[in-house]
């Protein structure tokens, strides 16, 4: 059964996730309120791998919730998910290529989405930021902050907008630089 | 080789050679698609990309579906979507079943806890990216304003604001001052 309804949750964020990498995150993120199949925490464990291992992040963020749900079937069953509902659109533009670039309700749709796309990035990233800045179990605000992690915040923001010689580098590096780091210090 | 089979194979090939995905992808499946095997022009794949950027679904799977449907119909286009998604499959269960079983060490917790912080900033940084393209007049900041809002207050679904923003889009652009 959860099998099943594995494949679903994941048609529905094939079906309504719209741009690149991060765009299925905000629905991993309802599907764990919903379901507890997994935890925010594991989530964005599952992004940091899914950033530093080969393969489209969309596909592994869905191939790691469906293993860590239900095992090797749930893999297979959230990728496949994921994917129908991509394979029945393109095929039926691909009947109508023209027509559909030159839609200009299509056009304006999309006007609207890919904003609210972003908003959705934006929120869900918001959460993790919080998760991973602020501990939850403490009593007053300015207690619960985790100054270790408020500084490698603000290095790595540095690292990867303004210093020339990082700016390039492919995130995997700053994955594997953090891992390190939080090791060392303790974290 | 069989057509098929071939398919299946070139896009597993792109599959593990793209990291992160999305544009990462571009210049791979220029090289093996339209360098090596000829299945697409330039011009036609950065039209899939444009489509496959702004249609449902991820990417790098949309992208795949179009190529191969263009060379060997749709069973070219199912082929080829599960090629690109084969090598994720297998690397990511080998990879989540190791991270399960040493989840309890230490080390792992704090390694993870870090990384967690670079997520959060390579989260940022692409929210900056992809707002410049999308973010592009008043209306737009107020839809991506409202949706952030929305979003991180309420446990509203996902899919109730993307089909509100459609609407909006449509509504704003074809009512009132048609140009």
């Amino acid at each position: 059964m959860t099998l099943l309804q594995l494949y679903f949750e994941f048609f529905k964020t094939g079906l309504f996730a719209v741009g690149g990498g991060l765009a299925t995150l905000p629905f991993l993120q309802d599907i764990s309120v919903r379901t507890g199949w997994f935890t925010q925490a594991q989530l964005s464990d599952m992004i940091a791998v899914s950033e530093s291992t080969p393969g489209p992040m969309g596909v592994n963020m869905a191939t790691y919730v469906g293993f860590t749900t239900a095992g090797l079937p749930g893999s297979i069953c959230a990728t496949l998910g994921l994917i129908t509902p991509s394979i029945i659109i393109i095929l039926l533009i691909a009947l109508s290529l023209k027509a559909f670039r030159d839609n200009k309700y299509v056009d304006s749709a999309f006007y609207g989405l890919r904003p609210a796309s972003t908003g959705l990035i934006a929120a869900s990233g918001l959460s993790v930021l919080l998760m991973a800045l602020w501990n939850s179990e403490s009593t007053t605000l300015l207690d619960g902050i985790q100054w270790k992690g408020v500084i490698l915040f603000a290095v790595l923001l540095v690292l990867t907008r303004w210093c020339k010689p990082t700016k390039k580098l492919h995130p995997i590096f700053f994955i594997l630089g953090s891992a390190v780091i939080g090791i060392v210090f303790g974290f | 080789m069989n057509l098929y089979l071939e398919l299946f194979l070139t896009f597993a090939k792109v599959g593990v050679m793209t990291f992160g995905g999305g544009y990462a992808m571009l210049p791979i499946l220029q090289r093996e698609v339209v360098e090596n095997k000829h299945w697409a022009t330039d011009e036609e794949l950065t039209d899939y990309f444009a489509i496959g950027q702004c249609t449902p679904g991820i990417i790098a799977v949309n992208t795949a579906t179009f190529i191969g449907q263009k060379y060997k119909g749709i069973l070219g286009g199912i082929l080829a979507t599960l090629g690109v998604v084969f090598p994720s499959l297998i690397i990511i269960t080998v990879l989540a079943g190791l991270i399960t079983s040493f989840s309890h060490l230490l080390v792992v917790q704090q390694a993870m806890a870090a990384v967690r912080v670079c997520v959060c900033v390579l989260i940022f940084n692409s929210v900056l990216k992809i707002g410049k393209t999308s973010l592009v007049d008043a209306v737009s900041v107020v839809i991506f304003l409202a949706v952030l809002l929305v979003s991180y207050f309420t446990s509203l679904s996902p899919v109730v604001c993307v089909i509100a923003a459609a609407a909006v889009g449509i509504l704003t652009k074809n009512l009132g001052g048609a140009r």
